[in-house]
C-alpha cells in the first residue's frame, strides 16, 4: 500500500519536471533567438522575464481557481466576463462615483463569492453541467459590465489603489541590474499585484495538499462515487470548489485592473481559454482528479514565453491584430504533443 | 379530464418535451407581448410576400438560427462522440469564408464588382472553404482520437489560430464580394432564404445517413464506453475522428453561408462566440455533454429556440450589449427545469399524493 502512494507521487512529479522542463527548452529557444550575442534585442535581461509575472499576475491567479474547478472535473469558463464586470465595478466606482477603494475591494471579492455560490449550488447540489452553467455566468457578467457602463473608463482618481499598483518592488541586492545607455543604472522590478498573485499560488497550494477540502477536491475529481461512498460530502465540495474559483477570479480582476487601470466592456476577453491551456499545460486533466496549482503556474508562465517571443519578433508584430495567435498555436500544439508522446512512453514503460 | 391528465403526463416522459416546451413558451410570450401592445396578436406567425420573398418573425428566426443549427448537428455527434466540445467551430466558419473570398478575390484584393474579375468560379471557392474546414475536422479529430488529448485542448488550437489564418489569408483586410451570384447563400431562393434551406438540407442529409446506416448506434456506443466498443469490433479511433470531420464539414458550410450573407470575408467577426450557442444548442436539447446518447432533433431545436430568444429579446426593445443578461437568466431556467433533481422532486411528490390518495381509497 506504502509502495503504491509513493508511485503514484512520483509519477506526478515526474509529469511536473516534464513541465518545468519543457519551460526551461522553450525559454532557453527564446533566449538564443533574441537575448544571444549579435541578435540580442533584450530577452536576455532580467527585467523580460519579470515582465511576464507582471503582465499575467490576474491570469496566475485566475489559473489557480481554474486548476481547482478541473480538479473536480468541472470547468468555469466564466472567468473572463467575472474580470471585466470587476473592472468596470472598481473604474466605475472610483471614477464615475467616487467611492473609496477601501470599499469597492471587499465589494468586489463579495461579488465573486455570490456569483461562486450561484453557480456552485446549480453545478453541486441540482446537478447541471457547469459548463453550461459557468457559460450562463459568462453571459451574465459580460452583459452586467454593458449595464454598468458601456464605455471605457479610465481611473485617473488618486488614491491608495492607484498607490499600490504603481509601487515597484525592486530585486534585492540590485540582482541582474543593468546600465542602460544613458548611464542610468536600472534595477529589475516586480510590482505588488505579481506578490499577491504568488502568495494565492502558495496558499492554494497548501490548501490543496494538506486540507480537507483541498484533498475531497481531488478525490471527487478522480471518482465522485467512489467518493461519496466513502462519506465526503461531494455536492458541498463542488460549491465550495466553485466559490473558490469566483473569489480567486475576483481578486484576479482586482489585480488586472491594477494592471490596465480602466474597465471596459471587451476587457479580458478569451481569458477563460488562457487560463484553462495553463492548466492544462500544466498537467490538469480536464475530466478531473490530477493535477497540481505548480503545473498550472509553471503554465502561466509558458503562456507568457510564447506571447513574449511573438512579441520579440518584428515580422509578427508588424501585421498586428490576431496575427501572432498563428505562432501561439503552433507552439500551443507542439506543447500538447509533446505533453502527448510523453505520457505514452510512460504509459508504455508501465 | 383525466384522459389529458393521463396524455400529458406520457408526453412529459418524451425527451423532446422539454425542448418544445420552451420554444413553445417563447411564442408564448411574444404572443402576450403583442396582445399588451394593442398589436394584432398572432403578429409573430403572421407571414407576408414581400418582393417576391416570404417575411415574417418566424421567418427572420428560421433564418437567422441558420448557422446555430447547422453548427448544432456536427457538434451533437462530436460531444456525443468523444464527450468532449469542439470549441474550434466558430473560428473554422472564419476561416472557410476567408479562403473561400480569397480564391474568388485573389490575393490582396479586396473588392470584386464585376463577374469577369473573379479568379475562379465560384463553387471552386465554396468547395475550397467547406474542404479547409475539413481538414481542421481531420486536424481535430486526429489529435483526439489518435493521440488522445482532452477535445477541449486539442480544439483550443485551432480556436486561437483559424481567424489569424483567415486574416493572413485576407492579407489582413476585408475581402468583399459584390456579386450576386455569391449573395445568393446568404439572400433567397425562390421566395424562402436560402440559409433556411441550406440547414433542412443538412438536417435531411444527415438524418438520412442516420437512418440508413448504424453509424448513430455506433457514435453512441463509442461514447458510452469507448473501450468496449473497440472490443465489440468498433473502430472507435476511425468513428470519433469521423465525427470531428463530419463537425468541420458542417462549419465550413455555416462559414460560407455567414461570409454570403454579409458578401465580406470579415474574419474577425464571422462565427464569433457561435461555438457556445452551438453547445448550448446541444444542452438545451436533453442532450447531455458528458457523450453517450445522443437526439439530434433536440439540438437542432435548442439551436433555433436559442434564436427565438435573442430575436424576441430585440423586439422587446433590449439592447445588443445587455441581451447577455436575460439570455443568461433564460438558459439558467431552463436547464433548471430541466435538471434531474428537481425531476426526481417532482417525481417523488408524486408519488407521495399517489400513495395518500390510495390510502384514502383503502381508509
Amino acid at each position: 500500500m506504502i509502495e503504491m502512494k509513493k508511485k503514484s507521487i512520483n509519477s506526478h512529479t515526474i509529469l511536473l519536471l516534464i513541465t518545468i522542463g519543457l519551460f526551461i527548452l522553450l525559454y532557453a529557444a527564446g533566449y538564443f533567438m533574441y537575448g544571444f550575442g549579435d541578435n540580442a534585442k533584450g530577452f536576455e535581461k532580467l527585467q523580460t522575464f519579470l515582465d511576464i509575472f507582471r503582465t499575467n499576475a490576474a491570469l496566475i491567479c485566475i489559473a489557480c481557481g481554474m486548476t481547482c474547478v478541473m480538479l473536480t472535473g468541472g470547468i468555469d469558463i466564466s472567468v473572463g466576463s467575472l474580470v471585466a464586470m470587476d473592472c468596470m465595478i472598481l473604474s466605475v466606482g472610483m471614477e464615475n462615483n467616487g467611492t473609496s477603494p477601501t470599499l469597492l475591494v471587499p465589494f468586489v471579492l463579495l461579488i465573486g463569492i455570490v456569483f461562486g455560490a450561484v453557480q456552485g449550488y446549480l453545478i453541486g447540489y441540482l446537478n447541471i453541467q457547469p459548463f453550461i452553467v459557468t457559460m450562463g455566468g459568462m453571459f451574465f457578467a459580460r452583459g452586467m459590465t454593458a449595464m454598468i457602463c458601456t464605455d471605457q473608463v479610465n481611473i485617473t482618481v488618486q488614491n491608495w489603489f492607484k498607490e499600490v499598483a504603481g509601487l515597484k518592488v525592486y530585486m534585492p541586492f540590485e540582482l541582474g541590474a543593468v546600465v542602460n545607455k544613458r548611464g542610468v543604472k536600472m534595477v529589475p522590478y516586480i510590482n505588488v499585484p505579481v506578490l499577491i498573485a504568488l502568495l494565492c499560488v502558495i496558499l492554494v497550494f497548501l490548501m490543496l495538499r494538506y486540507t480537507r477540502t483541498g484533498r475531497s477536491m481531488y478525490a471527487v475529481g478522480g471518482n465522485q462515487q467512489s467518493a461519496a461512498l466513502m462519506g465526503l460530502n461531494t455536492k458541498r465540495t463542488k460549491m465550495i470548489t466553485y466559490i473558490l474559483s469566483s473569489f480567486l477570479c475576483s481578486i484576479g480582476g482586482i489585480l488586472y485592473c491594477m494592471n490596465t487601470m480602466c474597465g471596459t466592456t471587451t476587457q479580458a476577453l478569451g481569458l477563460e481559454m488562457k487560463a484553462i491551456s495553463s492548466a492544462v499545460i500544466g498537467g490538469t486533466l480536464l475530466t478531473g482528479g490530477v493535477g497540481n496549482v505548480f503545473g498550472s503556474f509553471i503554465g502561466v508562465l509558458i503562456n507568457g514565453t510564447i506571447n513574449s517571443i511573438v512579441s520579440f519578433n518584428a515580422d509578427l508584430t508588424r501585421l498586428g491584430g490576431t496575427v501572432p495567435n498563428v505562432v501561439s498555436a503552433f507552439l500551443l500544439f507542439v506543447f500538447i504533443m509533446l505533453q502527448a508522446i510523453f505520457a505514452k512512453i510512460r504509459e508504455r514503460k508501465q | 379530464m383525466k384522459k389529458v391528465l393521463n396524455w400529458l403526463k406520457k408526453i412529459s416522459k418524451k425527451p423532446l418535451f422539454l425542448p418544445l416546451f420552451s420554444v413553445f413558451l417563447v411564442l408564448i410570450i411574444n404572443v402576450i407581448y403583442d396582445a399588451a401592445q394593442g398589436n394584432y396578436a398572432l403578429e409573430f406567425f403572421r407571414l407576408e410576400l414581400k418582393e417576391g420573398a416570404l417575411y415574417g418573425r418566424i421567418i427572420d428566426i428560421l433564418n437567422r438560427g441558420s448557422e446555430a443549427a447547422i453548427l448544432a448537428i456536427g457538434m451533437t455527434l462530436v460531444v456525443s462522440s468523444s464527450a468532449g466540445t469542439d470549441i474550434s467551430v466558430g473560428s473554422v466558419m472564419s476561416l472557410a469564408g476567408s479562403l473561400c473570398c480569397m480564391i474568388l478575390a485573389g490575393f490582396g484584393v479586396t473588392h470584386v464588382r464585376e463577374l469577369g474579375d473573379l479568379q475562379a468560379p465560384i463553387f471552386v471557392g465554396v468547395i475550397a472553404g467547406i474542404a479547409v474546414a475539413g481538414l481542421c475536422g481531420v486536424f481535430n479529430g486526429f489529435l483526439v482520437a489518435k493521440m488522445k488529448i482532452q477535445p477541449m485542448v486539442a480544439t483550443l488550437i485551432f480556436f486561437t489560430a483559424g481567424r489569424a489564418i483567415g486574416l493572413l489569408l485576407t492579407n489582413n483586410k476585408m475581402v468583399y464580394i459584390h456579386l450576386d451570384q455569391f449573395k445568393v447563400f446568404g439572400g433567397k431562393l425562390w421566395i424562402f432564404p436560402t440559409p433556411t434551406v441550406i440547414a433542412a438540407a443538412c438536417i435531411l442529409v444527415m438524418t438520412l445517413i442516420l437512418k440508413t446506416t448504424s453509424l448513430g448506434m455506433y457514435v453512441q456506443s463509442v461514447g458510452i464506453n469507448p473501450k468496449a466498443s473497440r472490443i465489440a469490433g468498433i473502430n472507435s479511433v476511425a468513428i470519433i475522428l469521423l465525427c470531428y470531420v463530419i463537425c468541420g464539414l458542417f462549419s465550413g458550410v455555416a462559414g460560407i453561408v455567414a461570409t454570403s450573407r454579409i458578401y465580406s470575408a470579415d474574419s474577425n467577426n464571422i462565427g464569433l462566440n457561435l461555438e457556445l450557442d452551438a453547445i448550448l444548442a446541444v444542452a438545451l436539447g436533453g442532450n447531455s455533454l458528458g457523450g453517450g446518447r445522443f437526439n439530434l432533433a433536440g439540438s437542432i431545436i435548442g439551436a433555433y429556440t436559442i434564436q427565438a430568444i435573442t430575436t424576441t429579446m430585440y423586439a422587446l426593445g433590449v439592447a445588443k450589449a445587455q441581451a447577455p443578461v436575460y439570455k443568461a437568466i433564460i438558459v439558467i431556467l431552463i436547464v433548471v427545469v430541466q435538471s434531474p433533481v428537481i425531476k426526481a422532486y417532482f417525481a417523488k411528490r408524486r408519488a407521495q399524493k399517489a400513495t395518500l390518495a390510495a390510502a384514502a381509497g383503502r381508509g
